[in-house]
């Protein structure tokens, strides 16, 4: 790693403020930007911890709506949102193993947008609202491509407002080595309609699939899919997987997402 | 380079670090406190697992500079008051959990956690949550065994019809 400061404020106000200084970062859980740094990948010149900022932890409902806070470890929203949302829960339990859990953060993941990543299926599936320090911003609108977000210098998440669905899941193929998903799907079923969100699968980093969604608000169950495809074009290629492995895994794994939604 | 303090095995230490100083170099380098072990040095393998503030990390993926004032236990704060091995380090040894014993700080601070929130885990769940501790030498049956048995549960069975 290449030197820097480290700064750890305990308001957003103070956080906002240092991160307006030049070549200025924010670090959460570190378990995503540490490695980088080990990689010298990025060399800021300060580091301000979030780790110390109360407001941004917890989780609460708000009348039809799960708001938590973006310094929300994985493994506080595994135990703290399982009775209003338990599709979410499972989900932040499947990341990583329970080390990660205890450090990684819902803000991190979503800033971050690894395409690979499981919570932005999560965040896009249930149309959440993205809070910052500044604005509110619809989850069709912030994943802008991979590691890619509307998110701008210096301006950090500071909650997610999650809608609660009827009945949810997450089903994800993960990568044995790393635990990442290889292809995850996030189905989350409202009165309004369905909304699918796939993550791992494709170069553009989460994605929704609007034909399966049309096919589970006409019947939601498997055997609504059974016909349905998404195209190999743009799918990630690399050792672990084909595009066509990939697009294959999309079908499997929103089946079965709804299959344990159901 | 500041100074920096912080509880460690219930005692209060200080020793010097720079922003970029890691929590796992910190208590190797900076306190000497070379139980923990660095294996990959990436977040993958849990050689690397301390408590902050009772919770399992990877402390190769956290600065040490964001545990200030944090209660840290390692390695070393796990045998009993008067040196003994704890009822879990003694189960490693007794079912052969460890062979060359690089990953066996990691692993028992993992499985120390692991007891703290399920006193008596299946072998599905040991298994599960162990998920980021990585071993290449037990296979990892032994140290399933050791953890089940630390937790007063018969294992004379366990593993029979896979051997
Ligand atoms: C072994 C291992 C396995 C993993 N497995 C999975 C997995 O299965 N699924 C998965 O989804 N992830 C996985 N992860 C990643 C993990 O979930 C990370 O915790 C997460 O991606 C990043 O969160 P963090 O809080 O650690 O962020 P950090 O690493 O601290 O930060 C990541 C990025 O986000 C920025 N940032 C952080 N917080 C904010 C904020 N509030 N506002 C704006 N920007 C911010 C930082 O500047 C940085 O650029 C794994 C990580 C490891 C080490
Ligand atoms: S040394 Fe920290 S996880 Fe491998
Ligand atoms: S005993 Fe050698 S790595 Fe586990």
């Amino acid at each position: 790693m290449y030197a820097f400061d480290f700064v750890k404020p305990s308001s957003i106000d103070d956080a906002v403020k240092a991160l307006s200084a030049e070549g200025a970062q924010p670090i959460a859980g570190g378990q995503t930007l540490i490695p980088t740094l080990k990689a010298r990948l990025n060399a800021p010149e300060t580091l301000v911890s979030l780790t110390g900022i109360a407001e941004l932890k917890g989780v609460c409902r708000d009348g039809d709506v799960l708001v938590i806070g973006a310094g929300t470890s994985h493994a506080a929203v595994a135990r703290d949102a399982a009775a209003e949302f338990p599709g979410l829960a499972a989900l932040a339990l499947q990341i990583g193993d329970p080390a990660v859990r205890n450090r990684g953060t819902l803000g991190g993941s979503i800033a971050n947008n690894d395409p690979a990543a499981c919570y932005p299926a999560a965040v896009l599936a249930t149309g959440a609202t993205v809070v910052t320090d500044r604005r509110e911003i619809a989850a069709d609108d912030f994943f802008q491509g991979m590691f890619t977000t509307a998110l701008e210098e210096g301006e950090i998440v500071t909650s997610v407002r999650f809608p609660i669905p009827e009945v949810s899941a997450y089903a994800k193929f993960a990568q044995p080595a790393s635990r990442f998903a290889l292809t995850g799907v996030f189905v989350a079923k409202f009165a309004e309609g369905v909304r699918v969100a796939v993550t791992g699968a494709s170069e553009d980093g989460v994605f929704r699939w609007t034909e399966a969604e049309e096919a589970l608000v006409r019947s939601f169950a498997p055997e609504a899919l059974a016909d349905l495809r998404v195209p190999d074009g743009g799918m990630i290629n690399d050792l672990h997987g084909t595009p066509a492995y990939r697009a294959h895994l999309v079908g499997v794994m929103t089946r079965r997402a709804v299959k344990a939604a159901s | 380079m500041t100074r920096l303090s912080m509880k460690v095995n219930g005692r209060t230490v200080s020793a010097e670090a720079e922003g970029r100083t890691l929590l796992s170099a910190f208590l190797r380098q900076g306190l000497g406190l070379t139980g923990t072990h660095v294996g990959c040095d990436t977040g993958q393998c849990g050689a690397c697992v301390v408590h902050v503030d009772g919770k399992p990390v990877k402390s190769c993926n956290v600065l040490a500079m964001d545990t200030a004032d944090a209660e840290v236990t390692t390695i070393e704060g796990m045998a009993n008051a008067d040196g003994s091995l704890s009822v879990l380090q003694q189960a490693f040894q007794d079912h052969h959990g460890l062979q060359c014993g690089f990953c066996t700080p990691g692993m028992v601070m993992s499985a120390a956690a692991l007891l703290e929130e399920n006193p008596t885990p299946s072998e599905a769940e040991i298994r599960h949550y162990l998920e980021g501790n990585i071993c290449r030498c037990t296979g990892y049956h032994n140290i399933v065994k050791a953890v089940m048995a630390a937790s007063g549960q018969d294992v004379s069975q366990l593993g029979v019809a896979a051997e």
